[in-house]
């Protein structure tokens, strides 16, 4: 004690203090009872308030007000959860409530047990209730619940009902998380694919018209078939190829859209020179500078080309952390191409283009294989995946998949309902085809695949649509499976209009029923593409040929300007194209506004400058999509006749948006 | 076939406006916004937006103005991002969006973002992707998208995407078709729609077409009408509707009306409500049914309407 005289004490003095110490007394002794009984009433707070404020260094009662509040938050809690209970026995689905008891649950103590009985009980009323599996999936992490414990709890969901598509889901989540974070038990992949195919065969062959395990099946393939890390699958100019110009474009094709690309993690140099200053762009339409198929131009310096006859360029990439994918996997393993630019002393000069070109049969003559042209396919299927990359360890994956069609194989033989077993069979083959990637696909494999589309066509018609994309996807594939496949389809011009467009091959792919289009890394090298007469409602993925100076996409089912995106990318070789015959105009939804530049999706400033060209003419305003697609275009000749859109007020919209145009719906202009 | 009885239910969504004190509308009163909306998009898609007393409806909006800046459902309910995004939408129905204060109620949107990217509904905490979406698509529409971190909020969105390539609420969360449509909506509207695996959402997006013809909103669940939004405009927006069949789905939807008293149930001689006659009228105008204005997929407003705010 601190700060008091010294002075004799009196005896009214010794009375007062007695009496203090009598009370004090009272009341540490009725204080210490209410908190060895854990009494917190609120008399009983009141005389521990009282005994503070007489003398606030006594240690327990502070003690005590912690007890006592915290008991009160308990009951407050309890009382929470009560109340959140019984609104949720009136609806087990209200967000509202569960949220209220996610808010209540993080205030405090609360028994794990309870909870997960809680929910039990909730999922077994209704095996999908998504509240109370999100609910679980928050207390599982709050309380620590191992993962393997909660995969447990999926797998006697499964085997008690497998048609459970909710489990399915969190059991895909978990088992990701698991090998993710390489838990001990999870760490080889093989043996868990293994087991989940086993797993997952139960619940698909024992009804497979229930679609609960149909996506966790899909879910196992692709990480079967998946590569670790984003791969270049092809270029322009194909390694190994001879070019003779000095000036071109350098296409990098990724299997998946990828970030990164510069001159800090892609090199391009000669034997004397490195490219200093390259400018990688992105083929695709979003702000975040990423894509599957990037591009830049390259100048071979005079001298260069002067004092040697054959320049070899090397483009390679060796930085670990530079390449990424959009889910965060570098592309760590370097790669690299290198092909040789051979100029010819005396270039022949181009002509001013005089002859409208024609797709009409009577134009073309079958390919001269021993031409330049044809010399730059072979090399294409020279080069093939394994001089750029090669993905090791892929016996496992064809014997896992091998199994897997031996076993929907034999489903068909018994199953009646055929749907599943004839789609996944197919996407089976394909997988196969994919994880083979020493040689060309298997052919039979190929046959296959298009004959089981064929059929689910009529098996489901309601999703004819999609098995008729599949279709064609694989008829691609086959088509440009290997070199003698391609020149089938691949014709000469018999007459030369201009020394550049004609000197190569028209890869024509009319008339082949084609709802979409694919297999872009196999395409390349194409300059004149013949697409005209079939379903095409997209041309996505055109971007990445670069090379393209001539496109007839005319009779196909292309339902707006947008849906010409894709040729907002070739605006420094496009010259010839024939839209005509389409669908634009014709609808009230554009299925292609979202995935095309626009203002919309904030991935294109309005252009103020078009109302100007516009000249405020009401009608013509609704046309700033074609005036953005049109109007970086450098076309000579151009089709666009039977599309509701195009009336005679639009073409001269057209002829003033393209002051090169030599020829409009087969008219020479003047 | 039968046909859309498009005057019937206009004559019905005319009817429950007036209507506030039997049980439907009293049970409803704390979404009465969210109502005004289904209701007016009805009646603009069906070119009878006129027939509603402007003033009266935004003066109304107005009162349910909190003052952070955010909407609540009805006069004196606490605000929220659902009820905001409502407001917006009719506001920009009849082209007055100016009576906003603009830095208002973006502020109050805009502090709801946390520091992950998400968005919480309102100052209580509660997070899910159906509140990214109302956030980005208000303020996309009162162009002030720039107010919060949109790298983050679309990362977040990402984070929800699953292995079968749907969305759910919040990460790891079931894929659902509501969630989707937020989802792919929210990327659609931020130009990130590159993060989608189309091919794979597509698929899982078409199988919802049920024999009926109906689209339900999860794998052996029940169709309902108000899929054939959700499901449909999500398709549309990535471009695979073509995957499923669109005239039977404007056959279930069809079937799903009340043709003599006006209104459309989720399902074929259910109870009708405001909720599913929006959905099942927004539902054909995606599918190109004949004398309907076509709505845009991602802003869920007529095309004409986003035309306005975007293309000058």
């Amino acid at each position: 004690m601190h700060g008091r005289p010294r002075k004799p004490s009196t005896p009214v003095d010794e009375n007062a203090s007695s009496l203090k110490a009598n009370k004090l007394k009272s009341l540490q002794s009725q204080f210490l009872h209410n908190h060895h009984n854990k009494i917190y009433t609120e008399e009983a707070l009141k005389i521990n308030e009282k005994l503070i404020e007489a003398n606030p260094e006594f240690m327990t009662a502070w003690n005590y007000r912690k007890l006592a509040f915290e008991d009160r938050i308990q009951a407050l809690i309890d009382e929470e959860l009560r109340v959140v209970e019984n609104a949720l026995r009136k609806n087990f689905k209200s967000y509202g409530a569960w949220h209220h008891r996610k808010w209540v649950v993080s205030k405090g103590n609360t028994s794990t047990e309870r909870e997960i009985g809680l929910l039990n009980k909730f999922q077994q009323l209704d095996t999908r209730n998504f509240h109370a599996w999100n609910y679980r999936r928050s207390i599982a992490e709050l309380k620590n619940i191992p993962d393997e414990k909660e995969l447990k709890y999926t797998t006697d969901m499964i085997e008690t009902n497998f048609s459970n598509y909710s489990a399915w889901h969190n059991r895909s989540v978990l088992l990701s998380h698991l090998m993710e974070k390489k838990v001990e038990g999870y760490l080889q992949k093989e043996i868990i694919l293994k087991e989940e195919y086993e797993f997952v065969r139960n619940a698909v062959f024992t009804d497979p018209d229930d679609q609960s395990g149909w996506f966790y099946h899909l879910w196992l393939l692709d990480q079967t078939v998946k590569v670790d890390m984003p791969t270049l699958v092809s270029s322009w100019p194909p390694h190994g190829s001879d070019i003779n110009q000095v000036t071109f474009p350098i296409i990098l094709y990724f299997d998946e859209p990828v970030e990164g690309v510069s001159s800090h993690t892609v090199t391009v140099q000669t034997e004397n020179d490195i490219f200093k200053n390259v400018t990688w762009n992105p083929l695709s339409t979003n702000k975040f500078k990423c894509a599957q198929a990037w591009m830049t131009h390259l100048s071979i310096p005079h001298e260069e080309v002067n004092s040697s006859k054959k320049v070899q360029v090397k483009v390679s990439s060796e930085m670990s952390d530079g390449i990424i994918s959009l889910s965060g996997v570098t592309s760590s393993r370097p790669w690299s191409f290198g092909f040789t630019v051979s100029v010819c002393q005396n270039p022949q000069p181009a002509e001013g283009q005089n002859r409208r070109l024609s797709y009409a049969d009577e134009s073309f003559c079958t390919v001269d294989t021993n031409s330049n042209s044809a010399g730059l396919l072979t090399s294409y299927f020279e080069s093939k995946t394994s001089d750029y990359e090669q993905s090791t360890s892929s016996k496992w994956k064809s014997e896992m998949i091998a199994t897997e069609i031996d076993q929907y194989r034999d489903m068909l033989t018994w199953a009646e309902s055929k749907k599943i077993g004839k789609l996944t069979l197919a996407r089976l083959l394909t997988a196969y085809d994919a994880v083979m990637s020493t040689g060309a696909p298997d052919t039979a494999n190929m046959e296959e695949v298009l004959q089981l589309y064929t059929e689910l066509m009529k098996l489901d018609p309601a999703h004819n649509q999609y098995y008729m994309d599949e279709y064609s996807l694989a008829l691609l594939k086959q088509v440009t499976s290997n070199k003698e496949s391609l020149l089938k389809y691949c014709w000469q011009y018999k007459e030369s209009t201009s020394s550049n467009i004609t000197d190569s091959l028209c890869l024509r792919l009319n008339n082949l029923s084609l709802s979409r289009i694919g297999s872009f890394e196999r395409l390349l090298w194409v300059q004149s593409l013949d697409l005209s007469h079939n379903e095409l409602h997209s041309i996505e993925g055109l971007e990445a040929l670069q090379l393209l100076s001539c496109l007839n996409l005319g009779h196909n089912k292309l339902s707006s300007f947008m849906a010409l995106d894709p040729l907002r990318f070739l605006k420094s070789s496009l010259k010839v194209l024939d839209i005509s015959y389409n669908e634009i105009g014709a609808h009230t939804i554009d299925t292609r506004r979202y995935l095309c530049s626009s203002p919309m999706s904030h991935t294109l400033d309005y252009d103020s400058k078009f109302e100007e060209f516009a000249n405020g003419d009401a009608n013509l305003v609704n046309f700033w999509d074609a005036y953005s697609i049109f109007g970086g275009l450098n076309l000579t000749q151009l089709d666009i006749v039977g599309n509701v859109a195009v009336d005679e007020r639009f073409v001269l919209f057209l002829a003033k948006l393209l002051p090169g145009l030599e020829w409009l719906d087969g008219e020479e202009l003047n | 076939m039968g046909e859309l009885a498009g005057e019937k239910h206009a004559a019905y969504i005319l009817k429950v406006e007036k209507k506030k004190d039997n049980l439907e509308a009293v049970i409803m009163e704390h979404l009465r916004i969210n109502g005004a909306y289904w209701g007016l998009t009805t009646l603009d898609i069906l070119s009878k937006l006129e027939a509603v007393d402007q003033e009266t409806v935004i003066s109304w909006i107005m009162s349910c103005q909190h003052s952070s800046g955010g909407f609540g459902g009805n006069e004196g309910h606490d605000p929220h991002l659902l009820y905001t995004l409502s407001a917006i939408q009719i506001l920009a129905l009849f082209n007055k969006i100016e009576t906003l204060d603009i830095d208002k109620v973006s502020s109050y949107i805009a502090s709801l973002q946390n520091e992950d990217g998400s968005f919480s509904g309102d100052i209580w905490g509660e997070i899910d992707t159906r509140f990214s979406y109302v956030a980005i698509c208000s303020l996309a529409l009162i162009k002030r998208l720039d107010k919060i971190n949109v790298e983050n909020a679309v990362k977040y969105i990402v984070s929800c995407k699953n292995l079968d390539g749907g969305f759910g609420c919040t990460p790891g969360a079931e894929s659902h078709a509501g969630q989707i449509f937020c989802c792919i909506g929210a990327l659609a509207i931020t130009g990130s729609l590159h993060y989608v695996d189309k091919d794979l959402l597509g698929w899982w997006l078409c199988e919802r077409q049920t024999k009926s013809g109906g689209l339900n909103g999860r794998p052996e669940k029940l169709p309902d009408v108000c899929y054939s939004w959700w499901v449909l405009s999500s398709l549309i927006i990535i471009d695979r509707v073509h995957w499923i069949d669109k005239e039977k789905l404007v056959k279930f939807i069809l079937d799903c009306q009340d043709t003599e008293n006006g209104g459309i149930s989720d399902r074929p001689d259910d109870a009708v409500d405001v909720f599913h006659t929006y959905f099942g009228v927004a539902g054909l105008s995606l599918l190109e049914y004949p004398g309907l204005k076509a709505i845009d997929p991602a802003y869920a407003l007529p095309v004409d309407v986003i035309n306005r705010i975007f293309l000058h």
